[in-house]
C-alpha cells in the first residue's frame, strides 16, 4: 500500500512539521551548513578531551597533582577576590552616579565605566611600568634614596589590575538595575516607615541582587579566561601556567589536562550565569516606569562620596592615560621607530576584518536556524555555538596548535589556523547579534512574502536581509574590533613573524622596552573604544524614539 | 457559482500545547466570505498556515482552485498556491514605500498599472509614496489588503484583521472591507473570535472547536439553529434550561415553551434560552429574584435566579432598571421556536 517513495516523503514532510518550519523547501542547505559550523567548532575541544584521555594514569596523577591543585587555589582566589572587590566598588558607585546628588553625578556617570576599554595586558603594562622595578615611581623616589618599592608582581599587581578594569561589568549592569527600578516601591518603604538606610538593604539591595549576581560572574569569567595581565605580572592561575606548559616541555598532555580543567570552570560560571540571566530578565520585567526618582541628598557625605569617586576614576583610568601619554612622548622624543607600527596595525586590520567576515558566513546558519526552525537540532546547534563562551582563548589556541601539527599539518603556523580560532572565538557575539536582530523580524513578513508569490532565497535577499542588516553589521563591527585586541590566540597561531598591535604590546613589555609598547597601545584602545561610543550612541537614539 | 474554491478533507496537525486540528472538514465555495470563529486555542490560525503552505498537515488533504496542494507525499510550498493573505498584524514591509509593498506580488509589465488600479480600489492613491510607518491603522489595513489582492489570489485569507483596530474604526474599516471583496468578487475564509463580526462578514458561517468544524451555514441559521450546545452557547449568551417534552411543547419552569427539535415525547431535554428571549416584571409574588444588574449603555443585563436555583439572563432596554433582590415574574417571549439539546439533568 505504501511504496517506498510514497514513505520518503511522508517522512521529509513529518520531519518539517516537527522543526515548525515554515520555509519548507530551502532549508536543506541551512541544515547542511549549521552542522558542518558546528563540527568544525567541536573539533578543537573534542580533540582536546581525546588527547587528554589518551594520556591514561599519567594524566589522573597530573589531575590530583598538588601543582594542579596550587594552580586551581591561585584562579579561584584570584577570581573570587577580585569579584569580590568589584562588588564593593561598583555598588556604590552605580548608586552615587544614578540617585544621588553627588557633584558633577553626570561626568562620573560617563567617566567610571571607561576602564572597561584597556585591554588587560595594556593595563598591566601601565601598571608594572609605574610601579615596577625600573618603574617610573622608583624612578622619581630613587632621588630620596628608596631603592627597592615592594614587589608588584603575583597576587597583588594582578587583583589591583584586574579589579580596575572589570569592576565597570558589575557597575553597568547595576546602574542598568537601578535605573529599571521602580521608584513607587522605593517611595512606598518610605511610606510604611523605613529609613533610608533601612530602604537601601531591605528594598533596593534585594532588588539588584540578580543584576550584581549577572555582572559579578561576568567578571569571575573575565579573569578566568584573562591571559594577559596575570602572565605580565607573574600570576600563574591556570591560563599562565597552560602557556608555560606548552612553551617549556615536550610532552603538552599537561597543558591539555589544565585546559580542560579551566573549560569546564569557565562552563560551571557560564551555566549559573545562564540561570540567573533568566531570573534577572523575569524580575525585570513587573517593571511600570512610573515617574522618576527622587534624588536622594548626601548631605555631609557629598564630598567624601565625591572623594572616593575621584579616587576610582584617578587610579582606573586618568593615571594609566597620563603614563601611556608619557611613555608616548618619551618614545618619539627617543626615536623609536614607529614604521613597525603600521606594519602591525595593518596585519591587525587584515587579520580581524577577515575574522569578522568568516565569523558572519559562519554565523548566518546557525541564526537563522535557531530563530526561524525553533526545536531541538536548532537549540542544539544553538548552544554549541554558545559553548566557545566557555573557551578561553588560550585553549581555543592550544586545542588548534595540537590539532594543527598531529592532522593538519599544512594548516599548521598558518594565517588559516589564526583566522579559524578567531572565529571559534567570537562565533557566540556574531550569532548573538543576528539573532537579535532576526527576532525582532515578524516571522509573518517573511510569511506574507511567501504568500506574495516568492521563493525562500528572494525573500531572504528582499526582505529579511534589508530589514536586519543594521543590527547584524553592529554585530560583525564589535567582533572585528574585539579580534584588535585578542591576544593568547594571536601570540601562539600566529605565523612565525607575524606581528599585530596586541603582540606588539605584549613583546615589548616582556622584554621592559615600556616606551616601545606606548604607540600599539594607545592606537588599540582608540579602536576599543569605538564599538562602547557605538553602544552608547544606540542607547541614546533607543531614548529618543 | 457552487465551484469549489478550497477543500480541506480530514486535516490532522497534532501540536504540544494548543491549536491541534483534528480531522477537521471545511468547504469553501468560489466568490463567497467564509466567516470561520472559535474561541482562542481552537486551531484557526493553524488552518489558515495548513492552506498557505507554511506548514505541511499530519494527514489529510487540501485543494485551491481544484488542484490538490497538500495531501499525501505532497506539499506545495506557499509562493506556487495563489493564496492571499492579510495578517493581524498586517505584516507590511516596513523598507518598502506602499506602492512598493503593492508592487511586491505583481510581476510582468502591467505592473504599474495594477499597483495603481489596486491602490484606487483602497482608495490610498495619494499615499502611494508614503512609509507603512507613516499611515493611519486603518490605511495600514487597506494597503495590506491591496497587497494582498493584487494577484488575484484564488483565495484570500484574512487572520483577525481588525483586532488591531480601536472600536469605531473597526466598524468603518469592516464595512469597507466587506465592500472590496464584493467589489472584486474574491473568495475569503474571515478568521475572527467576534461573534458579531463572523455574522456581519461572512456570507456563511463556519463554527470551529477544538480542531473541528461544528457547524457551517448561513449567519441566520448557525445564529437561530445551533447545531450543538457549544455552538448555541458560543454565537450568544445562552442558559440552558431542563424540561421535560410534552405533546404541548417543553415543560420548563418558566413555562411551557415551543421547540424546532424533533424529539421524542416524555424524554428530558434542556432547552437553549438566550438572553433576550427572557422577559422580566417585578412580582412581588414570585420566587425568582434578580441577583445582579450589568449595565452596558444601551442595555442592560440582568441575571435572575429561578426557584431552583438556576440562573438566566435576561436583557431589557437601557430604562428598563429593577434593582438587585426584587422579585420577577419570568416571562418567555421569544417570537420563534427554540433550539433543545439533549438533556445531561434527569
Amino acid at each position: 500500500m505504501f511504496d517506498s517513495t510514497y514513505m520518503a516523503r511522508r517522512y521529509s514532510g513529518r520531519v518539517i512539521s516537527r522543526i515548525g518550519s515554515w520555509w519548507v523547501s530551502g532549508s536543506g542547505i541551512l541544515w547542511v551548513a549549521g552542522s558542518l559550523v558546528a563540527i568544525a567548532l567541536l573539533i578543537p575541544v573534542v580533540y582536546l578531551l581525546l588527547r587528554a584521555l589518551g594520556a591514561g594514569d599519567a594524566a589522573w596523577e597530573e589531575l590530583i597533582s598538588v601543582r594542579t591543585a596550587r594552580i586551581l587555589g591561585r584562579t579561584i582566589w584570584l577570581a573570587f577576590s577580585v569579584t569580590l572587590c568589584c562588588g564593593f566598588l561598583a555598588v556604590p558607585l552605580a548608586w552615587l552616579t544614578v540617585r544621588s546628588d553627588l557633584p558633577m553625578r553626570r561626568m562620573w556617570a560617563v567617566l567610571t565605566p571607561l576602564p572597561l576599554v584597556v585591554p588587560s595586558y595594556v593595563g598591566a603594562y601601565l601598571m608594572i611600568s609605574v610601579l615596577g622595578p625600573r618603574g617610573l615611581l622608583q624612578h622619581w623616589l630613587e632621588p630620596l634614596g628608596v631603592q627597592r618599592l615592594p614587589d608588584i608582581y603575583g597576587f597583588p599587581g594582578a587583583f589591583l589590575v584586574l579589579t580596575m578594569l572589570s569592576y565597570p561589568y558589575v557597575l553597568l549592569s547595576t546602574r542598568a538595575a537601578l535605573l529599571r527600578m521602580n521608584p513607587a516601591m522605593e517611595e512606598a518603604a518610605r511610606n510604611l516607615g523605613s529609613g533610608p538606610w533601612g530602604t537601601f538593604w531591605r528594598v533596593i539591595l534585594p532588588q539588584l541582587r540578580p543584576s550584581l549576581v549577572a555582572g559579578g560572574l561576568l567578571v569571575t569569567l573575565y579573569v578566568l579566561r584573562d591571559f594577559g595581565a596575570v602572565s605580565l605580572m607573574r600570576y600563574s592561575t591556570f591560563t599562565r601556567a597552560i602557556f608555560l606548559q606548552y612553551q617549556s616541555s615536550f610532552d603538552r598532555t599537561m597543558a591539555a589536562i589544565l585546559a580542560l580543567v579551566l573549560v569546564l570552570i569557565a562552563m560551571t560560571i557560564l551555566a549559573v550565569d545562564v540561570r540567573t540571566r533568566g531570573r534577572a530578565s523575569y524580575h525585570g520585567g513587573d517593571v511600570g516606569s512610573v515617574g522618576s526618582a527622587v534624588t536622594v541628598r548626601l548631605g555631609l557625605w557629598r564630598w567624601p562620596s565625591f572623594c572616593f569617586c575621584f579616587a576610582v576614576v584617578t587610579l582606573a583610568l586618568v593615571m594609566p592615560a597620563g603614563v601611556l601619554f608619557l611613555w608616548l612622548v618619551r618614545g618619539i622624543s627617543a626615536g623609536v621607530d614607529l614604521s613597525s607600527l603600521w606594519v602591525s596595525a595593518l596585519n591587525s586590520l587584515l587579520t580581524s576584518g577577515a575574522a569578522a567576515g568568516l565569523a558572519l558566513v559562519a554565523a548566518i546558519p546557525v541564526a537563522v536556524l535557531s530563530v526561524r526552525y525553533v526545536g531541538r537540532a536548532s537549540s542544539i546547534l544553538e548552544r554549541v555555538s554558545y559553548a566557545a563562551f566557555a573557551l578561553p582563548g588560550m585553549v581555543v589556541a592550544l586545542a588548534l596548535v595540537f590539532f594543527g601539527a598531529n592532522y593538519a599539518r599544512p594548516l599548521y603556523q598558518t594565517m588559516a589556523l589564526l583566522l579559524f580560532g578567531y572565529v571559534i572565538l567570537f562565533l557566540p557575539e556574531v550569532v548573538g547579534a543576528l539573532r537579535a536582530s532576526l527576532l525582532q523580524l515578524s516571522p509573518s513578513l517573511e510569511h506574507a512574502a511567501r504568500t506574495l508569490g516568492r521563493g525562500p532565497l528572494d525573500v531572504f535577499r528582499t526582505i529579511t536581509l534589508p530589514i536586519t542588516w543594521p543590527g547584524m553589521a553592529a554585530g560583525v563591527v564589535l567582533v572585528f574590533l574585539t579580534a584588535m585586541k585578542e591576544l593568547p590566540v594571536t601570540l601562539i597561531l600566529s605565523p612565525l613573524g607575524f606581528r599585530t598591535l596586541s603582540t606588539s604590546v605584549w613583546s615589548a613589555v616582556s622584554e621592559a622596552f615600556f616606551a616601545r609598547a606606548a604607540a600599539p597601545a594607545l592606537l588599540l584602545i582608540i579602536l576599543s573604544s569605538l564599538p562602547m561610543a557605538m553602544l552608547v550612541m544606540r542607547e541614546r537614539e533607543r531614548i529618543y524614539e | 457559482m457552487n465551484e469549489i474554491a478550497v477543500k480541506c478533507d480530514g486535516l490532522v496537525k497534532t501540536f504540544e500545547d494548543t491549536g491541534a486540528l483534528r480531522r477537521l472538514n471545511l468547504l469553501v465555495r468560489k466568490g463567497e466570505i467564509m466567516a470561520l470563529i472559535g474561541p482562542s486555542g481552537c486551531g484557526k490560525t493553524t488552518l489558515l498556515r495548513l492552506i498557505t503552505g507554511v506548514i505541511p498537515p499530519d494527514s489529510g488533504s487540501i485543494s485551491i482552485g481544484g488542484d490538490l496542494v497538500a495531501g499525501p507525499g505532497l506539499v506545495v510550498p506557499p509562493e506556487m498556491r495563489r493564496v492571499g493573505m492579510v495578517f493581524q498584524n498586517y505584516a507590511l514591509f516596513p523598507h518598502l514605500s506602499v506602492a512598493a509593498n503593492v508592487a511586491y506580488g505583481l510581476q510582468g509589465p502591467g505592473r504599474d498599472d495594477d499597483v495603481r488600479a489596486m491602490l484606487q480600489l483602497v482608495r490610498l492613491s495619494e499615499h502611494a509614496n508614503r512609509m507603512p510607518n507613516e499611515l493611519s491603522g486603518g490605511e495600514q489595513q487597506r494597503v495590506a489588503l491591496a497587497r494582498a489582492l493584487g494577484p488575484q489570489p484564488d483565495v484570500l485569507l484574512l487572520d483577525e484583521p481588525f483586532s488591531n483596530l480601536d472600536s469605531e474604526q473597526r466598524v468603518q474599516v469592516r464595512n469597507e472591507v466587506r465592500a472590496i471583496l464584493r467589489m472584486s468578487g474574491t473568495t475569503a475564509i474571515f478568521v475572527t473570535h467576534y461573534q458579531e463580526e463572523a455574522l456581519f462578514m461572512g456570507d456563511r458561517v463556519a463554527v470551529q472547536s477544538q480542531g473541528k468544524i461544528e457547524q457551517v451555514g448561513t449567519p441566520d441559521d448557525v445564529f437561530g439553529n445551533p447545531a450543538t450546545r457549544f455552538v448555541a452557547a458560543f454565537m450568544g449568551e445562552t442558559d440552558f434550561l431542563p424540561g421535560e417534552v410534552q405533546p404541548e411543547g417543553v415543560k420548563t419552569e418558566i413555562g411551557m415553551l415551543q421547540t424546532n427539535n424533533e424529539v421524542r415525547i416524555g424524554t428530558h431535554v434542556d432547552v437553549a434560552v438566550r438572553a433576550d428571549d427572557v422577559h422580566i416584571t417585578p412580582d412581588p409574588s414570585s420566587n425568582a429574584i434578580v441577583l445582579t444588574r450589568e449595565f452596558r449603555g444601551m442595555v442592560n443585563v440582568y441575571r435572575v435566579r429561578l426557584p431552583s436555583g438556576r440562573f438566566v439572563h435576561s436583557l431589557q432596554r437601557h430604562t428598563m432598571q429593577i434593582a438587585p433582590a426584587t422579585p420577577v415574574r419570568v416571562v418567555m417571549d421569544p417570537g420563534h421556536p427554540l433550539t433543545c439539546f439533549p438533556g445531561t439533568t434527569p
